[in-house]
């Protein structure tokens, strides 16, 4: 039997899908179209069948689902077994998984079992008139970037950034088959114990991996209390505020929000960068955002190489104007 | 407590920059470093030994320059260094790299955690730690930000996805760490003097037993590279001067309107 179909894991997370599967919804439709396959979504989860109808709108051929009270959890190996074996069963030709904390547990450990290749951070995809996808990646901060691919096994497999891709609008009118698997008691078997789960955020807002836009600072901020500056603007826009490495060594600000090579690797639709100098470890977490804003006092900063838009000036001038502005323009 | 550390010779990032005349990377000159992670990795190591007895082995397959990472980190606290150094090893993925290091584990056991890094800087994929534990049947356990061990079991809280997970699993088992778990240590200048005389244990393909020969290197990489490219910004940068705060800001609102930007969320 030939390898077909392009598989979507769509991760479940605090029982929602995440939008990093709905992405990739979007893209699969494009390689499975491209192959002329069926795009398939793939849900683990006790309440899969109503997340199952929720996705249906989002564009897939058909959605595979295995509903079981044992799957509220991700544990790396119940998830990586079920998966191996469906895979082995339905034997897809190609397989996406969103590039999150769990993602990149889950994938390695799956393409490792299935003696398939697998790339990371993925954030443009492709097929050639081979069939071959084309995994592009970002490395050095962006600097460069690498083709994979994976010519010799089946699935080919990579993880995919979260927030690269749009979410496709979704077509309510839209059904499509749902096929139904169970777990086998032995799938329920894990060699980790979950014990116990402390959400790190109080204030879940931060959320910088799915926010829209983020408002961050760096060492230019001077002072933790300036920071109230960004919480301001970032408040007004809907989005989060993120920090450089250097902010949150000074302990300006919670490793929570920091973006960058040791911290979070994010693309909003907008990233303001205040007083941050652009150091390439930075630049790793941020570079591929749709729009970068900078404002830093030293027009020699690297970070402007990046950016779309940079006011060179004063920040704590820059930044109040900024939100007065936008308080303004609300308004009308 | 035997401890195997695997860590990664890779350059540092923070020292390659662009030529902006030729559009290509400056790489020449960039130093050589252990990954960061891996330090985190080490660190965590040497303080389980402290605390629980035992040793820390370093391993790392590279070159033979290789061996000025293994030194650091011997200078750091590990007992023991293994380099895994071969032609046949050259070009490897991930899934490759993992499969002899793996073989390695396992040919120089046993041992009671296997720790990485998180990721390596250079690659960024977080793919060999899982990998190792796969290609071992061992559980793993991700993003460990605190490891403590209880007999023969092992606990670690993982900071994943905005969320702590406390998770526990027996003995041997292998674990990544993030770099808010500790601060590593400076070398010790005795450790090191005695280093820079110390040779790594050195392995071939053929030292290491049972070994497939069709999992290594290039060709046992079920990936390859097909391009690498510098990516071309066709945006342009739009420097607006902020001498006079409101009048910059109406200048990027305007330039935002005309390329339909809106600086709301959705």
């Amino acid at each position: 039997m030939k390898h077909q179909n392009v598989w979507v894991f769509l991760e479940v997370l605090h029982s929602k899908l995440r939008p990093v599967g709905l992405e990739l919804l979007g893209q699969g439709r494009r390689l499975a179209d491209q192959l002329g396959e069926k795009l398939v979504g793939v849900i683990l989860d006790p309440n899969a069948e109503a997340l199952a109808t929720e996705a249906m709108a989002y564009g897939p051929d058909e959605l595979l689902i295995v509903q079981d009270e044992h799957l509220a959890q991700y544990h790396t190996d119940t998830f990586t077994t079920v998966l191996y074996r469906l895979v082995r069963q339905y034997r897809p030709e190609v397989f996406m998984i969103g590039a999150t904390d769990i993602g990149r547990d889950l994938s390695p450990r799956l393409a490792c079992r299935l003696k398939t290749g697998l790339t990371a951070d993925c954030t443009e995809l492709d097929v050639d008139d081979k069939r071959i996808v084309l995994w592009t990646r970002p490395a050095l901060g962006g600097n460069l970037m690498a083709t994979n691919i994976c010519p010799n096994t089946k699935p080919q497999m990579g993880t995919v950034r979260p927030n690269v891709f749009r979410i496709p609008s979704p077509d309510p009118s839209r059904t499509c088959t749902i096929l139904h698997e169970c777990l086998y008691p032995e799938e329920q078997h894990s060699l980790t114990a979950v014990e116990k789960i402390i959400p790190i955020l109080t204030n879940s807002t931060v959320n910088l991996t799915e926010a829209e836009i983020i408002i961050s600072g760096g060492r230019g901020m001077k002072d933790p209390e300036n920071f109230s500056l960004l919480q301001e603007l970032a408040d007004l826009t809907g989005g989060c505020v993120g920090a450089s490495r250097a902010a949150v060594d000074a302990g300006w600000i919670s490793p929570v929000h920091q973006v960058g090579q040791t911290g979070k690797t994010v693309c909003p639709r907008i990233y303001i960068a205040c007083g941050i100098s652009g150091a390439i470890q930075h630049l790793i977490g941020m570079s591929t955002s749709d729009t970068i804003i900078a404002i830093n006092s030293d027009p020699k900063a690297p970070i402007f190489h990046v950016a779309d838009y940079g006011i060179v000036g004063d920040l704590f001038q820059i930044l109040p104007a900024l939100t007065q502005a936008l308080r303004a323009r609300k308004r009308t | 407590m035997n401890i195997l550390v695997c860590v990664k010779q890779v350059p540092d990032t923070a020292e390659i920059h662009m030529d902006p005349s030729t559009n290509t990377l400056v790489r020449t000159g960039v130093p050589s470093i252990v990954n960061p992670f891996d330090k985190n990795a080490l660190e965590a190591a040497v303080r389980l030994r402290e605390q629980h007895g035992g040793s820390v082995t370093t391993i790392t397959m590279g070159p033979l320059q290789a061996t000025q990472a293994l030194r650091e980190c011997y200078a750091l606290g590990a007992d023991r260094m293994v380099l895994l150094t071969d032609r046949r090893f050259g070009g490897a993925d991930t899934y490759a790299t993992s499969y002899v290091l793996a073989q390695a584990a396992k040919a120089l056991g046993p041992f009671d955690l296997i720790l990485c890094g998180k990721q390596a800087i250079d690659g960024d994929t977080a793919q060999v730690g899982p990998m190792i534990a796969e290609h071992l049947h061992l559980p793993q356990l991700t993003y460990a930000c605190e490891i403590s061990i209880e007999d023969t079991t092992v606990q670690v809280v993982q900071e994943c996805d905005n969320d702590h997970i406390c998770l526990r699993a027996q003995l041997p088992a292998v674990l990544t760490v993030t770099k808010s778990i500790n601060e590593p240590r400076l070398p010790n200048v005795m450790r090191r003097l005695q280093a820079n005389r110390t040779e790594p244990d050195t392995f071939t393909a053929d030292d290491l037993p049972g070994l497939d020969f069709s999992c290594i290197g290039l060709s046992g990489s079920p990936t390859k590279v097909r391009k690498t490219f510098i990516p071309v910004h066709e945006k342009q940068t739009h420097i607006i001067d902020g001498t006079i705060p409101a009048d910059a800001v109406s200048v990027l609102f305007s330039l935002l309107d005309t390329a339909k930007i809106s600086l709301t969320a959705r």
